[in-house]
């Protein structure tokens, strides 16, 4: 911390921070997949992937090498632009999304000295814009759906269209409180209002869950997978994808996992602050950590909704609950 | 320098995306090129440092098209194109010529005259959030209250007029296979 110190955001640094976006959620989200697996696995008495390398770990390349070399397949009727291009929203906007999150605490490179924020890209409505761009997200299952001519796909798209309008008032609404609470739309700001210790979950139990449930509406985790059921639309949205835009769809859903783990570690969980004698990089790792095993843990305790229910649950439970949450808070911090 | 490329990246691709959405005959190739031009033109707030305005911009019509996408869903076959009836397309040139003129002229005319006041300048030390929130609850607040209640009435007119049978939920009533006559009679017998 001292005159090489650069404040500012070069290029070369956001070029830098962007490939290395790309390359590690990439290689976390295929690992993810490995223990998604393991944990399931576990949790439901039986051994998951274990024949290919030690403890089946290499199962990933395995899968990898699949996806990678499989036939991809476009239906003869299919829209053959659209249905090329829907991956690839899905994969992009998931990144996107990634580069207005701060993972570590800002930190200087010890042998070149070269002062590093930690976040690719601070836009100081950083949550707005995560939450916009993982909304967009959702545009690449609607016009899979929608470019394949297969009535699966279509019942897919149009469960897509139907899941965005039930959650994405609840995602809003739940993570309203503590914005007014913290008064800025800055994850950073969000990090700093917490560093003296006390996470902001105490304050908002309520909005912490509210946005969870939203959340695991958003990345399309089991409660409320409707887009690709496999009980009752065959695959959904994904029916006629093979191969490498398959596992386009993929990474972006599990990216997206990671990033609603890092939105709930950053707002609600404390952040990045140092904790006891644990420094902030750990603690973060471990709490996104933690976010993840928790979203396997829910996919394997409960059963599917139904689209019926998810809109229920969304529009006459959790909104109701989230204003008066939000109403709530203000009438305690006019009080206070 | 940057700003300037980017910005007619933006332009270029926002006039063209638009003009996919008017020209084209395919529901899907018009609707995703609208909703890309809404994410184009969200990309000229980010470059005035509108930050707040562009994810707005972005959040709300990314949900506004969405809507529009389940009506094609349900009125279109998505994978053919559609036939459009033109019975006087003379006409249509004509209006919409003169339209985008109107348009052009009333945009240029403040540059043409160099007599740009900005109406609301910049705070300093002030986000931008809380400059569109301290606008919109002193200056503009009339207007603010009146669309919400004009909001307000339309939700409740569509509630009013969608609301018949909300009692029932459609997918858990138990129908017979049976034709489409009786099936609703059984739904009005059920709803009495």
């Amino acid at each position: 911390m001292d005159a090489t110190m650069l404040p500012e955001v070069t290029a070369v640094g956001v070029i830098i921070k962007a490939i290395l976006i790309l390359a590690i959620i990439s290689a976390i989200a295929g690992f993810g997949t490995y223990i998604e697996r393991k944990v399931l696995a576990f949790m439901q008495r039986r051994l998951g992937p274990q024949h290919v390398g030690p403890y089946g770990l290499l199962q990933l390349a395995a899968d990898g090498i699949k996806l990678f070399t499989k036939e991809d397949i476009i239906p003869q009727h299919a829209n053959r632009l659209i249905f090329a291009v829907a991956p690839a929203i899905t994969a992009a906007t998931a990144f996107i999304a990634l580069g207005a999150v701060p993972v570590f605490p800002d930190f200087t490179i010890p042998l070149v000295d070269v002062y590093v924020p930690s976040i690719a890209s601070d836009v100081n409505v950083g949550i707005l814009f995560v939450l916009g761009m993982m909304a967009a997200g959702l545009y690449g299952p609607l016009l899979a759906g929608m470019a394949q001519s297969n009535k699966w796909g279509l019942l897919g798209s149009a469960r897509t269209a139907i899941q965005f309008l039930s959650y994405e008032v609840v995602t809003g609404l739940s993570l309203l409180a503590p914005i007014m609470l913290v008064g800025s739309l800055s994850f950073v700001d969000f990090n700093n209002y917490q560093s003296d210790g006390t996470w902001l979950v105490v304050y908002q139990p309520v909005a912490f869950i509210l946005f969870l449930i939203a959340g695991y509406a958003e990345t399309n985790r089991t409660p409320f997978d409707l887009l690709e059921h496999e009980a009752e639309i065959v695959s959904g949205y994904v029916t006629e994808y093979s191969g490498m835009r398959w596992g386009m769809f993929f990474i972006g859903e599990y990216a997206n996992m990671i990033t609603i783990g890092i939105i709930a570690s950053i707002v609600f969980l404390g952040g990045y602050n140092d904790w006891w004698i644990f420094p902030g990089w750990i603690m973060i790792l471990a709490k996104i950590a933690f976010s993840f095993f928790f979203m396997l843990w829910v996919r394997a305790a409960w059963p599917h909704v139904r689209p019926d229910q998810l809109m229920w649950l969304c529009w006459k439970v959790l909104m109701p609950l989230a204003v008066i949450n939000v109403v709530i808070t203000g009438i305690v911090m006019m009080a206070g | 320098m940057y700003e300037f490329i980017a910005f007619y990246i933006f332009a270029i691709s926002t006039v063209i995306l638009f003009l996919i959405t008017v020209l084209s005959k395919n529901v899907l190739y018009a609707m995703t090129s609208l909703a890309a031009g809404m994410v184009m033109i969200s990309g000229f707030f980010f470059l005035l440092g509108a930050d707040f305005l562009g994810v707005v911009q972005l959040i709300v019509y990314v949900g506004a098209v969405m809507a529009l996408y389940a009506f094609a869903m349900m009125f279109f076959d998505t994978t053919k194109d559609v036939k459009e009836k033109y019975n006087n397309p003379k006409l249509v040139f004509l209006l919409g010529g003169l339209m985008a003129v109107v348009f052009v002229i009333i945009f240029s005319a403040p540059i043409i005259g160099e007599n740009i006041q900005v109406a609301s300048p910049i705070t300093d030390g002030v986000g931008n959030a809380q400059a569109v929130g301290i606008v919109l609850f002193t200056k503009y607040l009339v207007p603010f209250e009146v669309a919400a209640i004009m909001l307000l009435v339309a939700m409740v007119a569509g509630i009013i007029l969608a609301g018949k049978k909300m009692d029932k939920s459609l997918t858990t009533t138990v129908l017979p296979l049976v034709d489409k006559e009786s099936e609703d009679e059984i739904l009005k017998k059920e709803s009495r």
